[in-house]
């Protein structure tokens, strides 16, 4: 057999039937559902007279618009509770695992499937959510799809798909220290633009890739969709292995030792073609912060606004214009003198309990500056549970940061998280687009132990500035 | 999905890059569990402003929408497609579009026509020199035009999803003819499920 790429394994090993000028038809082993993409596809089934083919394969979870309030408070908002509810309604009406607000295993959906070893190697996974790629971590072919692909999936397991094209991102040489996976991302993000991705299945490769952690390759593996690509992954390793040893989804003993071997196998052999290369020299990588309205907008933290004038593209020179405007930024500032009104930890990119150690560390023994509101957002029950365990919450609170429960949170600011407008803010989410976290609202997307850093700081700021 | 042949109308140019689905439609309005009533929403704030293009008048009414490279990327959210029907949009004629945006319109039935930007950017320029000029996008021949101006090019769409705007045939069910081939599939598949790993309320057993 001709030498293949993951992609091309994962692929092969899910076909249900390739008809003569039609997509494919792919199988999909785990189907994660949320609130907000979900009810008008079970409306849909409904109107049909369709079910869920296979509930066995089908997890939900409450997160995009739960509130991050205590739990004894309840969802204020009418339109938010009801969808809530519906959810809740949907998953008792056609027998779907959920976990609700407040249950022990609910939280971010791209957290709790690692989490609970439900994401494994070799698997399709699809979610109607764009960061539905984090799972490719785990060497998992896993994107984002729509409603009506929600609905899809519901009631038949598969999906219609046309073949993306491969590419390899190589990122080569040792990580300096001080930066983080989050700037790694960030950093593909800058190379390949907003669209450089589209219409590819991103693998990450080289020797920085596999010396992150499982959480350092989620988050890389988050971001791809900022390049335009629905999916990334990353080759099965040891890593991959031991993270998931002892998971609730995952086997014991000899199932677990024969469960290895499969999964050693996803996997792109030596010799396999990619249909494009980039590589990025992780030594010449540093820490990133975003200036702009999306995510390619992306400077070093030692670095200035960049001027408009200076750039040749008329598109881009005007795109810049744009985004200075809405952010309120002069050419030439130092990032370093920009100050922050708000400070956000948490969401899919960087809410795991590896980040939220990042960030209490730098933290420790500090306090945030004055005027400036700082969150804490635990991707989840069980990073919150642990991080508790390992005393975290009490470095926070201290700090002056806020403890809350989990959620997607002021990522996207559907629950009462938002940031009002002009307010500037240090956030470890994976979008800066105008109006995200809230109308008028201004983002700066950087890693955890930066945010930390900047809450102290009350401007941008790295951790060797409060010794950290 | 409703077949779609030829969408004929004005159209409206948007002359920014990278309208992100944030953009489109805010993520306020993702709450609401209904599929109708989005065109409200529409491009957020950007409609507060009277100079905003969809506000001047010449526009309003417009079918077709003229818009900037890598339109429609970031979030998956399907209320886009919404907001841009539900708001009178039939054709969105763009340099680049986002993957899941595309993949979204195909299945509502919102005609995505990708032009080279110079044509795109020629395209929004007949428009603005006369607004009232109709747009003709021809799925059935892969056509775009603006007769009045004389202005021609054709464009590729998937031969699938050229055919199911032609048909306005229903994926769901187009698949479940295949539920043979499912089935036999589900037979030999090692992908483990979910049975066994939580009780009836969800903990871990």
């Amino acid at each position: 057999m001709a030498a293949r790429t993951l992609y091309d394994k994962i692929w092969d090993e899910h076909v249900v039937a390739s008809p003569e000028g039609e997509p494919t038809l792919l199988y999909v082993d785990l189907h994660l559902v949320h609130e907000v993409t979900s009810p008008q596809a079970f409306d849909g089934l409904r109107l049909n007279g369709r079910t869920v083919r296979r509930p066995d394969r089908t997890l939900a979870t409450a997160d995009h618009n739960v509130p991050t309030d205590p739990l004894s408070t309840p969802v204020a908002d009418p339109v938010s509770r009801r969808q809530l509810e519906a959810l809740e309604e949907n998953c008792t009406e056609f027998n779907i695992t959920l976990f609700p607000r407040g249950h022990e295993n609910q939280g971010i959906v791209h957290v709790i499937g690692p989490e609970l070893g439900v994401t494994q190697p070799g698997m399709t996974i699809v979610c109607g959510d764009s960061h539905t790629s984090t799972h490719g971590a785990f060497a998992a072919l896993a994107f984002g799809i729509g409603t009506s692909e929600v609905e899809h999936v519901l009631a038949t397991q598969t999906l219609p798909q046309q073949r993306a094209k491969s590419l390899a991102v190589t990122v080569e040489g040792p990580v300096p220290p001080g930066v983080s996976a989050k700037d790694v991302a960030l950093a593909i993000v800058h190379r390949l633009g907003t669209g450089g991705g589209t219409g590819h299945v991103i693998e990450y490769r080289g020797e920085a890739i596999r010396s992150l952690s499982m959480e350092g390759r989620m988050t890389v593996c988050n971001m791809s969709i900022e390049a335009g690509a629905r999916a990334g992954l990353v080759a099965t390793d040891e890593t991959t292995i031991e993270y998931l040893r002892g998971r609730p989804g995952v086997p014991e003993g000899a199932e677990f030792d024969a469960a290895c071997e499969r999964w050693r196998t996803f996997v792109s052999d030596d010799d396999a073609d990619f249909d494009a290369e980039v590589t990025i020299d992780a030594t010449t990588l540093v820490p990133f912060v975003t200036w702009g309205t999306n995510p390619a907008q992306a400077v070093s933290l030692d670095g200035v606004v960049p001027a408009p004038h200076t750039i040749a593209d008329p598109d881009q020179r005007e795109a810049t214009e744009r985004a200075l405007a809405y952010m309120g930024l002069e050419p030439g500032t130092a990032l370093r003198e920009i100050p922050v009104d708000v400070v956000f930890i948490g969401s899919c990119t960087n809410s795991r309990i590896e980040d939220l150690r990042a960030a209490a560390s730098v933290a420790k023994g500090h306090h945030v500056a004055p005027d400036v509101r700082a969150l804490v957002v635990p991707g989840s029950h069980r990073v919150k549970r642990q991080a508790e365990l390992e005393g975290l919450d009490e470095i926070f609170v201290r700090a002056g940061f806020e403890w809350r429960e989990p959620g997607c949170s002021m990522c996207l600011g559907m629950n009462p998280d938002t940031l009002k407008p002009g307010q500037r803010c240090a956030s470890t989410s994976n979008r800066n687009f105008e109006g995200r976290q809230g109308r008028g609202g201004r983002t700066h997307l950087v890693s955890p132990v930066v945010a930390a850093a900047t809450a102290i700081k009350g401007r941008f700021a790295s951790p060797d500035e409060v010794g950290a | 999905m409703k077949p779609v042949s030829i969408v004929e109308g004005r159209a409206v140019p948007l002359e920014r890059s990278d309208v992100d689905t944030d953009q489109i439609i805010p993520s306020d309005w993702l709450k609401r569990v209904e599929r109708t009533g989005f065109g409200r929403g529409l491009f957020g704030e950007w409609r507060d402003d009277p100079d905003f293009v969809l506000n001047l008048a010449p526009y309003v009414g417009a079918t077709v929408l003229v818009a900037g490279p890598r339109f429609g990327t970031g979030s998956s959210r399907e209320h886009a497609v919404w907001a841009l029907m539900d708001y009178g949009f039939e054709a969105v004629v763009a340099p680049s579009f986002g993957d899941i945006f595309l993949n979204n319109s195909a299945k509502q039935g919102l005609v995505t026509v990708v032009l080279e930007p110079g044509d795109v950017e020629e395209l929004a320029q007949v428009v603005k020199d006369e607004p009232s000029r109709l747009v003709v996008v021809d799925v059935e021949h892969l056509r775009i035009e603006v007769p009045e101006a004389g202005w021609q090019r054709t464009f590729s769409l998937d031969p699938m999803t050229r055919q199911r705007l032609l048909n306005g045939w229903d994926d769901i069910g187009l698949t479940m003819r295949r539920e043979a081939a499912i089935t036999l599939y589900e037979a030999s598949s090692l992908a483990p499920n979910l049975d066994g790993i939580f009780d009836d309320a969800g903990h871990v057993r």
